[in-house]
């Protein structure tokens, strides 16, 4: 291998960011528990989409990667977002 | 294939990795489009979500998203062991993991065989007496959940494969990015689930 990767990452941020998850796992529970009526899907996602970003940034490494593939990871989500949000211009005005 | 010295084929690191990322993205589209559909619905028939919802086993479901993240987290230590040169660490953590897929996969016997006991299956007569909103929900979540328990399946065998070739050595701290690019594999099977976990299982 004539590429030089990032240094090997220490066991202990793999840990922390686990107990983060975990921590993010119950609040996300709790709070579905109460009534917030619309506020509750947005509450998820929210929470969810932290717990992505971590498992993102920290276990599949992005942080420690080069921009070029933050990058493409962005294009990905903005493509997502992109079908998501104009099914919904069509949807909600039939 | 030998590792003495200098690799006779040429690696690519970088490109290796990028691959996987790509192929990664397809998978994203892949349970996109089944979330694109979910959100629609749920739009549609809120309440019928809501209350079909009630019928999912909401421990089995938590406990489930605890093994995925667990999983996670020793997949990932697996792959700092191999670079440090802890063999026997990373098979430990690998097979670990290949654990946490079975007792997913386990778990989401349990839930079927229940569900499916009462009588709620694609197409079953109790499920067709429901509201249209609540065989919609059911339809979106044993295709959701199959679909991403199938990739479970699949991530677990991989993770199995590269704990033996980690001890065979095929793997090891000089060439790593197939441990690393199955590694990226099992997070995404766990990404798709925290998303999964709160749509289908935390609705009231």
């Amino acid at each position: 291998m004539t590429e030089q990767a990032h240094a090997p990452i220490p066991y202990r941020i793999f840990v922390v960011v686990w107990v983060l998850l975990l921590t993010l796992t119950a609040t996300t529970v709790a709070v579905s528990r109460i009534h917030l009526g619309p506020l509750n899907i947005w509450a998820a996602l929210g929470i969810a989409s932290l717990k992505s970003a971590l498992v993102i940034f920290f276990f599949m490494h992005l942080k420690y990667e080069r921009l070029f593939f933050k990058l493409f990871l962005l294009i990905a989500l903005v493509t997502l977002a992109t079908f998501i949000g104009l099914t919904f211009f069509d949807v909600l005005y039939r | 294939m030998s590792d003495a010295g200098h690799s006779a084929t040429h690696k690519d690191y970088t490109g290796a990795k990028l691959g996987m990322w790509l192929f990664l993205f397809t998978e994203v589209i892949l349970f996109g489009g089944l979330f694109v559909l979910y959100a629609v619905y749920l739009d549609r028939y809120p309440s019928e979500f809501g209350s079909a919802a009630q019928e999912l086993n909401l421990w089995l479901g938590t406990a489930n998203t605890v093994i995925l993240l667990t999983g996670s987290l020793l997949v990932a230590v697996s792959v700092s062991a191999i670079r440090r040169g802890s063999r026997g660490l990373a098979q430990w953590m690998l097979w670990g993991a290949v654990f946490t897929g079975a007792f997913f996969l386990f778990n989401k016997y349990l839930e079927w065989s229940k569900e499916i006991g009462h009588g709620i299956y694609p197409n079953s007569p109790v499920l067709l007496r429901k509201e249209h909103g609540e065989v919609i929900f059911f339809g979106l979540y044993y295709i959701t959940l199959g679909l991403h328990g199938l990739h479970v399946l699949v991530g677990s065998v991989l993770l199995a494969v590269m704990a033996i070739w980690v001890r065979t050595g095929r793997i090891n701290r000089e060439d790593f990015v197939t441990l690393e690019n199955s590694g990226l594999y099992w997070h995404l099977v766990d990404l798709v689930w925290i998303f999964i976990f709160p749509l289908y299982y935390l609705l009231l």
